[in-house]
């Protein structure tokens, strides 16, 4: 779980934040003003300051916000002056965006705010599609607009080359005030949620920001997104009625509060219209109280009503945003918001803490309980930065708060103030406004009765002083000042009024307040009066911050036991789930978090003592006899076996492992599988010291594992059983897998030089190389490879031979191995206890829908008979309906509903849909004459929690990531890691060493385009492949110089769009989107770009190449003697230094492999001299070769 | 550094080198040698005492052998309390090996339960289990096991498989995380000098505070006079499989690695030794 931050506003306006590894509030000093209210993403936080600005606190990232701008140069030729600016009137402007339509010269680019700043000047872009251009970047056509080549011929009359400069944002981790460019907004902004981010994946980082004025008018802001993370405009979004409060969920939810106390609800929210088309209407939970608060998740909606209490929509989902009915929930609360994963946070009416609530699960989404976050601010007592400005603001804060459905009363104090207050306060205060229009409302609404009790921070305030005049009568109110007095007089009418009328109607726990708590906060507001020093003027202007001003009398009568006052809190940025190990709690201080330093001395003690004792009872008995004799184990159990013979079925056999002390005193065991055979009972057995890995093959019908053996690995054909339950089958797999392990003597971590592999489906397989497997001329055949699964769920892996492990996941979260061993399934005692951590992966699972045209109807779901399923998988096969399809396997859960899928390669219409001439055909994303089907794909995101020897490594996910090979005894201080963001920024870590094998920050890698590739070789040779699908070599990379200095651009092999590159010590290899894989000639220390492209083989999905320029690839398919395997480990034979290119193929273990590395593998073979290197080598010659595509 | 599952190991394989006598008073056919065995810790005495009776039963007529017993400096030895624990309770600070006394005569009932079988000892073993399960899960793991489950933890005690045991052990071992720990901590504190067989009570791992609680936290409850005030001389040796681990060992983490295989932290207070 990447570190993400809460944000909380205290009752006097100061921000604090507290990270979900944290154990205190943070408090935001950079915020100089102080805040209303705040509303977090998880890369930002947006706040109201108590100037009614809107603020924009964007989080530093290693990755800047970045902008690309470019404007295009346009020329023509003519026989005077060749090449000039010379255009036909006809032309396009000399300066101009691609299309030519819009003129943009250099000096029309204007930084958007003055929180931008540019990177450098203008360039010219010397690239066109993977090509790389003449020095100038000039491109050639016969004229505007056409296709443009990068060399000039005798009929190219005009040209055009690109200019391209940066902009950054420079404002981060600081409040930059959003510019109100429309001085046409009417009033000042009172609420403001930000949410939305969930409906669609572009642009990156795309966020809807709603925003509510104090005369009750709905704004959104548009276009805000990574690369524009201030948004360009206000957009009036008129609602029906006046609104107060407004929320919006990360997804397309967004309720809001109206005036009268009922709920209205946006509808029509869309990846096309992010603002919606409508409102819809929903009565306050009960019907005599009104709602004052709501809040909305994905799939839930919370709402405070006047009487404090807590309630929670059913029934609420994307299709049904409006919900079916509301429940009454346990709990007094003032607001209440909703965060990642539908987590609640909320304020309490009686305390004022931050309460979180427990046991939000997806299925459970109202939760269990509140539970109080009991952390300390950080410097709780030494720490006041208040000021006269912030005694106002505080008070500012208040007012600013006061929500309007409490109005008459508010107007009743007010008339009691002289108007001269009034006036001095709407100015400094405009939450007063609402208190001007108050009487007028509530004579229009005779329902709204004085005595309803006051749920915000001024009744807060009331209550508080109605509480006084015990205190008072008590206390030492003689010491006051006269102008205190004066004060205390004027609150005393107001109490008055309150108390009276607090006694008819404040409800339960909301009676007599607890004067602990008063007391804290009065407390807590003298510390803010001692520094203040003038105080009789402020106060004047300043009314409802009277409680700080009696607050001067009560001298030191309370202790230390301040506890803070909250008042609005955003989890849209805290990213916790019913799972998450918080330390916010106070039972937080268990075991479980105490720290190894803090438990050395009994743990030791415990070792010390028990290698003491076996010394002691032990060492001398040797020669006695044991009272148990070792035996042989059996082990028995009904499973289904897929036999070998056709038809191929399962069928019912028993399966039993026997184990028994080997020689060595390894233990060593053999399997059996007893079936019968035409009446015949017949048995088939392994030898557990021969089998070669053991792959969990888990789908929704049946609980499966793959036994392969070297033979078997041949053939292509495993032993596939399946076993009753999946925890059978995990009892036998981490049974069997022990007993492997038990079997060569293989325990603990995977070792520095081991080989990692990853199956389609994120197993994770490690094996430990021998020194013959890259021994020449006969190395190990890699089909005598052990693998051992290790727990976790990646997509890739990469490593190196210090030890140093990285894996990204699915959703591209970064992971960098802890060192354990185990986790997932083999838990107990085939997995280490320590550094074996929760691992979370999720991934969507596609359907498509099929529809055919008609002339009568159109598009219809009534496709021909010859025709695919009208719901079915990418191949049209077979039938995948919304209902029907499951996740992939019982690990994994639904997390989302089903939504159309935009981002298909090809591009799509604005419903999702591509289309083709027929099924099975090439799709594209516009409708033409000829088009007679479409297909759209609907994706659904599933998540799988594990166990594994993993650590996340926030918050930047990751697509490619490399960790530079170098030999086994060298010592490198740092190691230099390179990466891929999802988006394609090239990254370079910085602090790798083996103590941190995390590193400890990203320096951004400027390119011009986004980059899918990388890698680095054992020289810090660093080679990236970019989307064009050319290749990049980065210049003077060295240790003092990380991250290099510019990129080369290295063309791709003709009419090839390279994919992937991987570097060794010196060899260079790519592989293109047609699975041909590549080496570079010519790469020499003084031209380490090399000079062209060698092809070496097809069908290739992979390649990693190690330290000692070894070459294993993942081969597409495989042809075994029983059966194809595809994604399979091979193993290129025959490289040698002078020889890097190698000879043939030797294939490993196979079926569904897709990720490989080797780079850890630097153990140097044993020098063998032979005679002769004539004779064929052994593995090639019985494999045949890869299958031609 | 060391892992925690290598205590497991530890526990399982401690061994005590024991000297078994046969009573002079039994009537043999001819003298009867010494036998000499390293006995389990964890397991019990009518589990891994089947080669002693073979060897004495050689020189005894049958008709002379009632139901075998052990007994150590003339104190009956109980068989259904682990080994271990019989001897840190009567013979810590002794010199190795344990010099046991075999008896086929007089068994003494008011000391002793008969075991007849090695079954009763399997039924012993298995409540225990269940009581500890009780304790730490409300019985709810015991009970989703299964029979052959069950006759797994067992076999795997019988036959001194560790990972057989183990496999299914550590069902019972986990707690939900964010309890902090098992409901209650099974212990049983035995003390030399008491006529009380052992101390059992209800004891949680964790405070009402939120703090883990200790070894020593336990003592204070259970046996104040266990512990060594300041300033006194210490008068009690508080010992777990043998050792003695530090009274500000958190008790969940001991009754996770240091219990016995019936679940529950058998602890013996012993004097200590007065030379």
């Amino acid at each position: 779980m990447p570190v993400s931050l809460l944000w909380a506003v205290d009752v006097y306006g100061r921000v604090y934040s507290l990270s979900t590894v944290g154990q205190q509030w943070e408090h935001c000093r950079k915020a100089h003003l102080e805040f209303k209210r705040v509303t977090a993403a998880q890369q930002c936080c947006w706040g109201i300051a108590c100037d009614n600005s809107i603020y924009l606190n964007v989080h530093a990232s290693d990755l800047p916000v970045r902008y690309q701008e470019d404007t295009y140069e346009n020329q023509r030729w003519n026989p005077v002056d060749g090449f000039s600016e010379r255009l036909l009137p006809s032309d396009r402007w000399q300066w101009s965006d691609i299309t030519g339509l819009q003129h943009q010269p250099m000096a029309s680019f204007q930084l958007p705010s003055s929180s931008w700043e540019w990177e450098g000047d203008w360039f010219v872009d010397e690239n066109l599609d993977g090509e790389p251009t003449e020095k100038e970047g000039w491109t050639y056509a016969m004229d505007f607009p056409a296709t443009y080549t990068k060399d000039k011929k005798w009929n190219s009359c005009v040209r055009r080359r690109r200019w391209l400069r940066y902009r950054r944002y420079k404002d981060m981790d600081t409040w930059a005030k959003i510019p109100s460019q429309q001085t046409a907004l009417p009033d000042p902004f009172s609420d403001i949620s930000c949410g939305g981010w969930e409906i669609s994946e572009e642009p990156r980082g795309r966020l809807s920001l709603w925003a509510v004025s104090l005369q009750g008018k709905v704004w959104f802001r548009e276009d805000i997104s990574h690369h524009n993370p201030e948004g360009s405009s206000w957009v009036e979004v008129p609602p029906p009625g006046e609104v107060v409060q407004i929320s919006c969920g990360p997804g397309d939810l967004v309720w809001a509060v109206l005036w009268e106390g009922h709920l209205i609800v946006r509808e029509g929210i869309s990846r096309d219209c992010p603002r919606g088309t409508s409102w819809a209407g929903v009565e306050s939970p009960s019907p005599e109280v009104a709602t004052i608060h709501v809040a909305v998740g994905v799939n839930v909606v919370w709402a405070v009503t006047k009487d404090n209490k807590v309630w929670f929509r059913r029934g609420v989902n994307s299709h049904n945003p409006c919900g079916s009915g509301w429940i009454n929930m346990v709990g007094e609360m003032i607001m209440i918001n909703v965060g990642l994963n539908d987590q609640v946070w909320a304020i309490s009416f009686e305390d004022r803490l931050v309460y979180f609530r427990q046991g939000v699960t997806s299925s459970e989404l109202s939760g269990k309980t509140w539970k109080a976050i009991s952390v300390p601010r950080d410097g709780e007592r030494s720490h006041s930065s208040a000021s006269a400005n912030s005694q106002h603001s505080a008070g500012c804060f208040f007012s600013g708060e006061v929500r309007v459905p409490s109005v008459v009363s508010d107007a009743e104090l007010d008339l009691e103030h002289p108007p001269g207050d009034v006036a001095i306060s709407s100015v400094t205060f405009p939450g007063l406004d609402s208190f001007v229009d108050a009487p007028t409302n509530s004579s229009s609404q005779p329902c709204v009765k004085p005595s309803i009790p006051k749920v915000t921070s001024d009744s807060f305030i009331s209550e508080l002083v109605s509480d006084r005049k015990p205190a008072k009568t008590s206390g030492g109110v003689e010491s006051a000042s006269p102008a205190v007095l004066e004060e205390v007089v004027l609150d005393e009418g107001e109490a008055d009024v309150l108390s009276s009328n607090s006694t008819v109607t404040i409800t339960g726990s909301g009676g007599p307040s607890d004067p602990q708590w008063s007391n804290v906060d009065l407390e807590e507001a003298q510390i803010q009066y001692g520094q203040t020093g003038a105080v009789a003027d402020s106060v004047d202007s300043c009314s409802l911050s009277s409680l700080a001003t009696y607050s001067l009398a009560m001298e030191d009568q309370y202790g230390v036991d301040e506890h803070p006052l909250w008042a609005w809190v955003s989890g849209g940025g805290c990213s916790v789930d019913s799972h998450s190990q918080l330390n916010w709690f106070s039972y937080s201080l268990n075991t479980l978090s105490v720290s190894p330093a803090q438990t050395a001395a009994w743990r030791k003690q415990i070792f010390e003592q028990l290698s003491e004792r076996s010394k002691r009872e032990m060492d001398n008995f040797r020669h006695y006899e044991q009272a148990i004799e070792q035996s042989v184990w059996v082990k028995k159990g009904a499973m289904q076996w897929w036999r070998d013979w056709k038809p191929h079925k399962w069928m019912d056999v028993h399966f039993a492992l026997e184990q028994f002390s080997g020689a060595e005193g390894h233990k060593d065991g053999i399997l059996f599988i007893y079936y019968n055979y035409y009446e015949e009972k017949k048995y088939l057995h392994a030898f557990i010291n021969e089998v070669t890995i053991l792959v969990p093959v888990l789908n929704d019908s049946k609980h499966t594992f793959a036994i392969y053996t070297p033979e078997r690995t041949k053939q292509r054909w495993p032993i596939r059983v399946a076993a009753g339950t999946e925890l059978e089958m995990h009892d036998w797999l981490a049974l069997l897998s022990v007993s492997c392990c038990d079997s060569r003597g293989i325990h603990g971590s995977p070792s520095k030089q081991a080989i990692w592999s990853i199956t389609c489906k994120g197993d994770i397989f490690v094996s430990e190389p021998s020194s013959a497997l890259e021994a020449m001329p006969y190395p190990t055949p890699c089909d005598q490879m052990f693998w051992r699964q290790v727990g976790g769920h990646l997509r890739l892996v990469e490593c190196n031979s210090l030890g140093i492990v990285w894996g990204i996941g699915f959703d591209h979260t970064a992971w960098v191995h802890t060192g354990g061993y185990g986790g997932g399934f083999s838990q107990g005692l085939a997995s280490s206890t320590d550094n074996i951590y929760t691992q979370t992966d999720v991934k969507s699972v596609y359907i498509y829908e099929n529809q055919r045209w008609n002339p009568v109807t159109g598009y219809t779901n009534r496709g021909l008979p010859t025709d695919r399923y009208m719901w079915s998988d990418a191949s049209g096969l077979r039938e995948c309906t919304k209902t029907g399809t499951k996740p992939p396997s019982p690990q994994w859960t639904w997390v989302s509903d089903w939504a159309v899928d935009y981002s298909v390669s090809g591009g799509t219409d604005r419903e999702g849909w591509q289309y083709a001439a027929d099924f099975p055909a090439s799709y594209h994303g516009f409708k033409t004459i000829k088009d007679f089907v479409r297909r759209r794909r609907w994706a659904r995101k599933c998540k799988l929690t594990t166990t594994g020897p993993w650590r996340e490594i926030p918050p930047i996910p990751l697509s490619d990531v490399t960790i530079l090979p170098c030999a086994a005894q060298s010592s490198v201080d740092t190691v230099p890691v390179w990466a891929i963001s999802n988006k394609g920024d090239v990254l370079c870590r910085l602090g790798v060493t083996l103590l941190t094998p995390a590193g400890t920050s990203w320096l951004h890698v400027g390119t011009d385009q986004p980059f899918k590739s990388i890698s680095v070789g054992a020289a810090s040779q660093v080679w990236g492949v970019a989307r064009d699908g050319s290749a990049f070599y980065r210049g003077s990379v060295s240790g003092p110089n990380p991250a290099g200095d510019c990129w080369y651009h290295i063309p791709s092999p003709a009419k090839q769009k390279l994919k992937q590159v991987s570097v060794g010590r010196t060899s260079v290899y790519t592989v293109d989107e047609n699975g041909n894989i590549w080496y570079r000639q010519g790469v020499t220390p003084s031209y380490p770009q090399g000079s062209s492209w060698e092809h070496i083989s097809n069908n290739v999905r992979k390649v990693s190449v190690g330290p000692l320029d070894q070459v294993w690839i993942i081969a597409d398919k495989v042809q075994g003697s029983h059966s194809l395997s595809c994604g399979t480990v091979c193993h290129r034979l025959g490289v040698q230094p002078m020889e890097p290119k190698g000879q043939s193929w030797d294939y490993g273990i196979g079926g569904g492999w897709d990720h490989i590395t080797v780079r850890g593998n630097s153990m140097e073979p044993p020098r063998i001299c032979l005679p002769s290197m004539t004779e064929p080598l052994p593995r090639a010659a019985h494999t045949p070769p890869p299958a031609a595509p | 550094m060391a892992d925690d599952k290598d205590v497991l190991r530890d526990v399982w394989f401690g061994r005590i080198p024991t000297c078994f006598t046969l009573n002079p008073d039994e009537v043999t056919e001819r003298e009867a040698e010494a036998y000499y065995l390293l006995l389990p810790r964890v397991s019990y005495l009518p589990v891994v005492t089947d080669k002693v009776k073979k060897h004495f039963l050689k020189v005894m007529r049958a008709e002379d052998v009632e139901e075998m017993w052990f007994e150590y400096e003339g104190t009956p030895l109980k068989w259904h309390y682990p080994i271990g624990v019989l001897f840190d309770l009567h013979a810590s600070n002794t010199v190795l090996p344990w010099n046991i006394t075999v008896h086929f005569k007089n068994f003494p009932d008011q000391d002793l339960l008969h075991c007849p079988s090695n079954s009763i000892v399997e039924a012993h073993f298995m409540s225990s289990i269940k009581e500890a399960d009780a304790l730490k899960h409300k019985s709810q793991v015991v009970n989703d096991m299964q029979k052959k489950d069950h006759k797994q933890l067992w076999m795997g005690l019988q036959n001194d498989k560790f990972d057989q045991f183990w496999a299914m052990n550590r069902k019972l071992m986990e707690y939900p995380t964010e309890d902090g720990g098992f409901r209650y901590i099974p212990f049983r504190i035995y003390q030399t000098l008491s006529d009380r067989p052992f101390i059992q009570k209800l004891f949680r791992p964790v405070s009402p505070d939120c703090n883990a609680h200790t070894l020593g936290d336990l003592l204070k409850e259970m046996y104040p006079d266990a512990l060594t005030n300041d300033g006194e001389r210490k008068r009690y040796q508080v010992l777990i499989h043998g050792i003695e681990p530090l009274l500000e060992t958190p008790l969940q983490w001991l009754s996770e690695h240091l219990s016995h295989p019936d679940n529950f932290l058998h602890i013996c207070v012993v004097p200590v030794p007065t030379d």
